[in-house]
């Protein structure tokens, strides 16, 4: 029984996600709250050489097996599930993203083990573990007390600062051999990239974005004469993706793209965590929404109440106005 | 020329396709006499497909069918317009055409995103825009003047004032009703709201085809409107007036039912005096399909801008009867997606255009509808800065200088 | 192919959300359950498939408020049969309901053996897990979420399924029958029905009830408060009405040498 925390070491296509840095940072928090080691482990094939970017664990369990070579989330739970069963660490922290969410939800169904869903945060409360969760669109904070020797953490994106957790650093790494299917139920084929030919939104300096505010596909055309004059493009939320207004291409959020522009104006957006972990980076962030209580407004530098079909055409007019 | 008015009691409330013939109004339409006035006078006459003139045809042939598979009458804006002017004086925005809508629109393989979203809303809420309930009255709290909430203070009343969806939460319709309830405060009416028990008259959903939604909107208001006492119910909606006037009254609603516009212009001698300041406006009207057309309300707006000191009064080519509709009704509120997708030129677009050509710098209103769709059409059209769009009522609360 | 559809209600975050007096709960009153959003699109991809490929689609969900209406809904959009579980004694967590729905599924005539179960992929109230994974594993089923696409051949016992991972890419998998899905987002937006056919298929549809069961597991995390949130750096809010707005918005962008 090893009692540590561990972290998934989530790495898509070749890159340590930024999460996995996120994660590494709480969870040498947790690690030196309850005075135990902190361990990441890497799951992959051919992917050992991830574990150098690692550093700020104290040691890696690399598993290499053939079957985990993309992020397939029935091998991941197998394996993870063999693990957690050996080894019995105190915590496993997942990242909630698009890679590892399935395996959040398989694991603890397996070992009949505790989850925590939905994690801001997390800490050790008289040794025992507490999360902070977000939920019903991140209108409401949950405190819970997450009891048992081990437990699974669902932790959403920005719970910590990225960069505090790629230390570089030579972890020692612990190769684990693992019995496991070559096949399962569950088989990965391919990628299928998004058309080709549209921009990149991760490379615009300016966004104007938008979301279920923005009422009609027709309005979409209010946003795009903005982000032209300021030299920039439109992006959304998925509710305006879902309908089949803009490509995927244009999505900022959970799966779509993260996006650090100089200015992203988030125009009709609620601000719920899915979106906003795809653009709390930006460096100015204006949001203009209906409603007062829209969780935007909590990461938003500038708000407005209004309705953006009345005020993207008025702020319009005025930079036309400056630009003369 | 026919200028059909409507008595309550005329329209039938119970018409179906199956035994439209059986009824007098039904078979009335049997005695199309095929002119094509109706499709003449339609504004959107060059691309719906099916005039009213050929779905009788096609009615009188049994081939209907081919009609109900059609979607080009989503573009029907119900505006009373080939009903006004049919030499034969048959019911066809009444009777005919709610009905060949309602077929189309069960039978859409895909219903456009935009009018799927404001009838679920309208189905959930209240209202098409999605908002909750509890915020119906919010803009009460700016009002200015005291407004009873009837749930709140459920004693009788003498006016319930059903505010209805586009006044309650649109911004340009907050004005509008917080003018309405400056206006009615002045003349000393006893009124009250239903605020977040008042949900969406329904008229339009009823006229885009969504008949089961008007059927429950109606139970709903009839429930709320049970509880309370009141003489009579005056609406700032136009369509929520028509509502009213046919399809609650057969659904038991008995006391009389006003527009607020012609409810004004009757207490004319109590409210001139009050109009105080001078407004410098040349002001054009423009004719509410549903006031004007449907219910012969035509000089009551003009009586009360008249009586506004400094107001001028320019009348636009297309005036009274004629007036082109500004696209909002019979869904078009909610179909502006797909009437672009369609290359329909917008029928706001047409009556700005006539409007700035008056010369005027105010376009006056009588229905909340028109007053987000012109606004939108002056700013597209750049006319922005020449002309405003105000609602008659605006323009009362405006002069009473308080 | 036979299809389940799971369908849950949630709590409606378009009004104003209060905590209750526990300081644990929503407070009920203002609350309207509403279907939630992920399984409403688990529903419309299920009827796709029907479209596609033939077969039967059931939907189903808890005997909850309003759970009625969604279902007559569900029945009305072309679902072939509808089935409620009834008995169900106050709020359950995510885990509970899973434990309960693998009892009963089983045991419900002519339901089960599914060919798929779909639902969606996480609901805004799964704070001790997700419906589907739970529920697949005490299946035995495989499980794949945050689904965007479903290929199916009849009678290959297998479907293609699209992933949905980050930037417009998917991942395309194989996933053997019977399997669970955790749907994202249909293939299409989900479909209206006109009132008038819910209405008529409430007067003439029938919604099967079966009686709970208890469930074996419990959530295993317990609340200890829950409040709304303290937004850490509150935006500076822009005052004024629109024009003076659009000035200040321009004055904000000119200082950032944007326009």
């Amino acid at each position: 029984m090893s009692g540590n925390i561990w972290v998934l070491a989530e790495h898509w296509r070749g890159h340590v996600s930024d999460i996995t840095f996120e994660l590494l940072v709480l969870g040498k928090e947790l690690a030196g709250g309850l005075g135990c080691p902190l361990e990441a482990v890497l799951l992959g094939h051919g992917a050992k050489g991830l574990a150098g970017e690692l550093g700020a664990a104290q040691s890696v369990l690399s598993v290499d097996h053939p079957s985990l070579a993309e992020p397939n989330p029935e091998a991941y739970a197998t394996a993870l599930a063999v693990l957690l069963q050996e080894h019995k660490p105190r915590a496993l922290l997942v990242p909630l993203s698009n890679v590892s969410a399935d395996v959040l939800g398989i694991l603890p169904a397996r070992l009949r083990v505790p989850l925590a869903n939905f994690c801001k945060d997390v800490g050790v409360v008289d040794g025992g573990l507490q999360a902070t969760c977000l939920v019903y669109g991140g209108k409401m904070e949950t405190t819970v007390s997450v009891p048992g020797s081990t437990v699974v953490l669902g932790i959403l994106p920005g719970s910590r600062a990225a960069a505090e957790g790629r230390v570089a650093g030579s972890p020692s790494v612990v190769d684990v051999a693992l019995q496991l299917p070559a096949e399962g139920r569950v088989r990965f084929e391919s990628y299928v990239e998004p058309a080709a030919g549209d921009i990149d939104i991760t490379q615009q300096t300016v966004l104007v974005s938008v979301g279920r505010g923005i009422q009609t596909q027709d309005n979409i055309e209010l946003a795009e004469e903005l982000a032209g004059l300021l030299g920039g493009a439109v992006s959304a939320s998925r509710p305006v993706i879902d309908q089949g207004w803009l490509p995927l291409t244009r999505q900022v959020g959970k799966s779509g793209a993260t996006v650090k522009p100089k200015l992203y104006l988030a125009a009709g957006i609620s601000g719920a965590p899915e979106h906003v972990e795809g653009m709390k980076g930006a460096e100015t962030i204006l949001a203009i929404n209906m409603d007062a209580q829209a969780p935007i407004f909590a990461v938003a530098h500038y708000g407005v109440v209004g309705d953006v079909v009345e005020l993207l055409p008025l702020i319009t007019d005025a930079v036309k106005a400056k630009k003369g | 020329m026919a200028h059909a008015t409507t008595a309550p009691s005329e329209t039938p409330a119970q018409v179906t396709l199956e035994n439209l013939f059986e009824t007098p109004r039904g078979r009335d339409l049997l005695t199309c006499i095929q002119c094509g006035l109706c499709a003449g006078t339609c504004p959107y006459g060059e691309v719906i497909e099916w005039a009213p003139r050929r779905i009788i045809s096609m009615l009188r042939e049994g081939q209907i069918e081919e009609v109900f598979a059609s979607d080009s009458l989503l573009a029907c804006v119900t505006c009373y317009a080939c009903m006004a002017k049919c030499s034969r004086g048959l019911r066809l925005t009444e009777v005919l055409l709610p009905l060949v809508k309602e077929q189309i629109f069960v039978r859409l393989p895909e219903v456009p995103a935009e009018l799927q979203k404001a009838l679920s809303n309208t189905l959930r809420y209240g209202n098409p825009q999605g908002e909750s309930a509890r915020k119906r009255a919010a803009w009460a709290a700016s009002a200015g003047v005291p407004i009873r909430v009837l749930p709140q203070d459920p004693r009788p009343v003498d006016v319930l004032w059903f505010v209805e969806c586009y006044t309650s939460f649109h911004p340009r319709g907050q004005d509008n009703c917080r003018a309405t309830a400056k206006v009615l405060h002045a003349l000393g009416v006893d009124f009250a709201i239903l605020g977040h028990e008042e949900k969406c008259a329904g008229e339009c959903a009823r006229l885009a085809g969504e008949t089961g939604l008007f059927e429950t909107l109606t139970d709903q208001n009839m429930k709320v409107l049970g509880k309370y006492q009141f003489n009579r119910l005056v609406t700032s909606g136009a369509h929520a007036y028509d509502a009213f006037l046919h399809g609650y009254q057969a659904a038991g609603l008995k006391v009389p039912v006003e527009h607020t516009t012609p409810f004004f212009a009757a207490r004319l001698d109590a409210l001139k005096p009050l109009l105080t300041k001078k407004l410098g406006y040349t002001v054009t009207y423009h004719d509410a399909c549903v006031l004007g057309r449907h219910n012969g309300f035509f000089e009551e707006p003009r009586r009360l801008l008249g009586a506004i000191p400094g107001v001028k009064l320019v009348e636009m080519t297309h005036n009274r009867v004629n007036s082109i509709c500004c696209g909002g009704g019979g869904g078009g509120m909610w179909l502006d997606t797909f009437y672009k997708a369609k290359g329909y030129e917008r029928l706001a677009d047409r009556r700005v255009k006539e409007a700035v050509a008056t010369g005027a710098d105010v376009l006056a209103v009588s229905c909340p509808y028109e007053v987000s769709r012109f606004e939108d059409s002056l700013k597209v059209l750049g006319f922005d800065k020449k002309m405003v769009v105000r609602d008659v009522v605006e323009l009362l609360a405006e002069a009473l200088g308080s | 192919m036979n299809i389940l559809v799971l369908m849950k209600m949630v709590p409606d975050i378009v009004e104003e959300l209060e905590v209750g007096p526990d300081g644990k709960s929503l407070d009920p009153e203002f609350q309207r359950p509403i279907v939630s959003e992920r399984d409403e699109h688990a529903l419309e991809q299920a009827l796709l498939l029907k479209e596609r490929c033939g077969g039967t689609v059931t939907a189903l969900a808890l005997d909850t408020q309003d759970a009625d209406d969604v279902l007559f809904t569900a029945l009305a959009k072309g679902c072939d049969r509808a089935v409620k579980v009834a008995g169900i004694d106050g709020p359950l967590a995510t885990t509970e309901v899973a434990s309960l729905l693998a009892k009963v599924i089983p045991a419900v005539p002519g339901l089960a053996p599914s060919d798929l179960i779909l639902t969606g992929c996480w609901a805004i109230d799964d704070l001790d897990g997700m419906v589907g994974p739970l529920l697949a594993e005490r299946l035995g089923m495989p499980y794949l979420g945050i689904v965007t696409g479903v290929g199916a051949k009849a009678g290959e016992g297998r479907v293609t399924v699209a992933k949905e991972y980050s930037g417009g890419v998917r991942g395309e998998f194989g996933v053997t029958l019977p399997a669970v899905l955790g749907i994202q987002a249909s293939e299409k937006p989900p479909r209206y029905v006109p009132v008038a056919k819910v209405r008529a298929t409430m007067k003439s549809g029938k919604i099967d009830s079966v009686p709970a069961a208890a469930p074996d597991e419990a959530s295993q995390i317990s609340i200890l408060q829950m409040k709304k949130p303290e937004a850490a750096g509150r935006a500076e809010m822009l005052e004024g009405g629109p024009e003076e707005v659009a000035a200040k918005v321009l004055d904000l962008l000119s200082a950032r040498g944007l326009v």
